[in-house]
């Protein structure tokens, strides 16, 4: 699913302003997996999290989302593997406010040439799966916090991606709407689908089957929250897709 | 992303902006419009000068007494009373490529028929006045050969002259006074409308040259056999500058005018004078085609600062779109779609209010409208470019942001 090898990352490279964000990344995330990746501000969480997400390009290493090697495609390409392979879920929600809880759902099946016949009842059940079927109609504005965070998760869920990246999703909420949003994450991940989860919160990162840390540009696992798993530990072997081990 | 998608995408982002929108467009607007409108009154004008140049002849001389100009201040022509009968005996003679020559006498005077009362010009003429002008009679049988000499007082009626006077009763035989004299109505001139600067070319009375000599110019004083003008039909075009030519050399050789002193008469030769003017429709509609262009541009560049504003203030939904799988292109195509969408709305209203415009012109102003289905064409094809070129730039820069710089933006 996400394979990364050798990876770095270098800002600015060969000028005095050179930030070397990430060192020598290596992680690997098969299907099903809820990994959540903690680190300080600075630590490097952020580019890891755009490079995974193929919005970025790594310096050195390779990076393979679904097999593909990210750093052969341009940029029309990355955007049509973002479409098919990876729904984001932010801090802010960015939702579109003048769009209906409807219509921001919908909105990326244009880019992935949903037929337009399909788009309304698949928003629906979108929206239907994270419990605001009844707010189809409503906008941004009208919904509390964990509403628009459930639409915008239901928008990452629209084009059936297998991996969901999730930078800080609590982080504009209260703890008990956070403590909602992270459980919607753990049911979806036991429904087969992959979950990265950016956060600096441990609170939150305990939700994940894995941790891992971001310290300087470098990553490690956090082995002992493994041990301590509500899943097997064994996890690094692949989960069978849509059955949760 | 489809085509349906992109247009209802852009149609989206317009209408929730709908009062800038409109205030964007509104400078395509006005610009169609006015090429609409000046493209129309250039082609009628060019029209109209056609049509005078098949109605003139163009093989004509106009001659004037009076000098052209006098110290650099142009006397009012025919004022000075320098032309007379024996010139225009003297033209005809000498020279045969000369068909048709006629002088003439002129004035404006009160045409009274019964009750009614008309204002009007009258001309005084010989017969070859209706062939170089191309006049021919609508009713009547005109002016009969012993008219001309007899000072016979005989007249005449232009159209509107015959309307005014008459209404619906004939004309011909009645009796009308011009001034104080009794004149029995000889006829009555075919009607041409107005001229090409909405002067009604129908509004005069016409009488033999010795009539008006002796009955309707006896308050002025002139010599004896003073003539206003001249006017010489040439039987060839090619001959036309030769007469021009010899004309001069004759009177100046018969006024006594030295070699480098003012001539006392002007020449004007139509050809050159329609030619002129064809000229100056050209340059006016040059002028006005620059002036419409501006427009365009301006209201372009309208379209290109509120596009760059929308791009600007859309650069986290940029990023956002990007995140969920829109590529470069398909950013790029929303944005110019909005763009064109402006443009090309904008253009589709200023067709409107152009076609109005021309129609209003052409109905109540004095210059003449010709509308032409190809100039709503070239609108469309004006407004479409003015889209794409000034949408392009704002809808490349959208395209090429970074999601990731985009989607960090606070706004």
């Amino acid at each position: 699913m996400v394979e990364l090898e050798g990876i770095g990352k270098v800002y600015a490279a060969g000028t005095p302003a050179e930030v070397v964000a990430l060192r020598d990344v290596t992680l690997r995330i098969d299907r099903g997996e809820f990994v959540a990746i903690m680190g300080a501000s600075g630590s490097g969480k952020s580019t890891l999290m755009n490079l995974v997400g193929c919005l970025d390009t790594p310096t050195t290493g390779t990076y393979r989302c679904e097999g593909v090697d990210v750093a052969t495609l341009d940029a029309e390409a990355r955007a049509r593997l973002r479409g098919a392979a990876i729904g984001f879920v932010f801090q802010s929600f960015n939702l579109l406010g003048r769009m209906t809880a409807l219509e921001n759902v919908a909105m990326p099946m244009a880019y992935a040439r949903v037929p337009v016949a399909e788009r309304r009842e698949r928003a629906l059940a979108a929206l239907a799966e994270v419990g605001l079927a009844d707010r189809a109609t409503h906008r941004p504005g009208e919904l509390s916090g964990g509403q628009q965070q459930r639409v915008a998760i239901a928008r990452a869920l629209i084009n059936r991606p297998p991996l969901l990246l999730a930078d800080e999703p609590t982080g504009a909420l209260d703890s008990q709407t956070g403590e909602e949003i992270m459980a919607l994450f753990k049911r979806l991940c036991d429904a087969g689908h992959t979950v990265v989860l950016i956060t600096h919160d441990r609170d939150v990162a305990e939700y994940a089957d894995r941790i891992c840390v971001m310290r300087d540009g470098g990553l490690r696992e956090d082995l002992e929250h493994a041990r301590r798993g509500v899943r097997d530990p064994a996890a690094q072997s692949p989960h069978p897709q849509g059955a949760p081990a | 992303m489809s085509f349906a998608d992109i247009l209802r995408s852009a149609i989206a982002s317009l209408r929730g902006n709908w009062m800038r929108s409109l205030l964007t467009a509104l400078g395509v607007i006005i610009g169609i419009a006015a090429v609409i409108v000046m493209v129309s009154v250039a082609q009628g004008t060019s029209t109209e000068i056609d049509r005078a140049i098949s109605r003139l002849g163009s093989n004509r001389l106009d001659i004037s007494s009076g000098a052209e100009r006098r110290g650099g201040v142009r006397g009012s022509a025919g004022a000075d009373w320098s032309l007379d009968e024996r010139d225009l005996a003297a033209i005809a003679s000498a020279l045969p490529e000369v068909q048709y020559a006629t002088g003439a006498l002129r004035g404006s005077t009160q045409v009274i028929h019964a009750e009614n009362n008309w204002s009007s010009q009258w001309q005084g003429v010989t017969a070859d006045w209706f062939p170089i002008n191309a006049w021919t009679l609508s009713q009547g049988t005109g002016f009969e050969e012993g008219d001309y000499g007899a000072a016979a007082k005989v007249v005449i009626l232009g159209e509107t002259v015959r309307r005014e006077l008459f209404g619906d009763a004939d004309p011909v035989g009645a009796t009308v006074r011009i001034g104080r004299v009794p004149f029995t109505v000889a006829g009555v001139l075919t009607p041409r409308g107005q001229g090409g600067f909405g002067q009604d070319q129908d509004d005069l009375v016409v009488v033999p040259l010795a009539t008006a000599r002796r009955r309707l110019s006896g308050s002025v004083a002139m010599p004896p056999g003073a003539l206003q003008s001249i006017t010489l039909g040439v039987g060839r075009a090619a001959d036309l500058a030769y007469v021009e030519e010899q004309v001069g050399e004759i009177l100046r050789a018969r006024h006594r005018i030295r070699a480098g002193e003012d001539d006392d008469f002007s020449v004007r030769n139509i050809a050159e004078v329609v030619g002129t003017r064809t000229q100056t429709a050209r340059l006016m509609s040059v002028l006005l085609g620059v002036v419409a262009g501006i427009s365009l541009i301006v209201g372009g560049i309208g379209i290109m600062n509120i596009m760059l504003v929308t791009v600007s203030e859309r650069i986290r939904e940029i990023g956002l779109r990007m995140a969920v799988g829109a590529g470069p292109r398909a950013i790029e195509h929303q944005f110019l779609a909005e763009a064109m969408l402006l443009s090309l709305g904008g253009g589709l209203i200023g067709i409107v209010l152009g076609i109005i415009g021309a129609l209003v012109v052409g109905n109540f102003g004095t210059l003449p409208v010709s509308l032409d289905w190809k100039v709503v064409g070239l609108a469309t094809a004006c407004a479409v470019a003015t889209g794409l070129f000034f949408g392009y730039y704002p809808a490349r820069k959208a395209a090429r942001l970074d999601p990731i710089e985009a989607l960090r933006q606070q706004n």
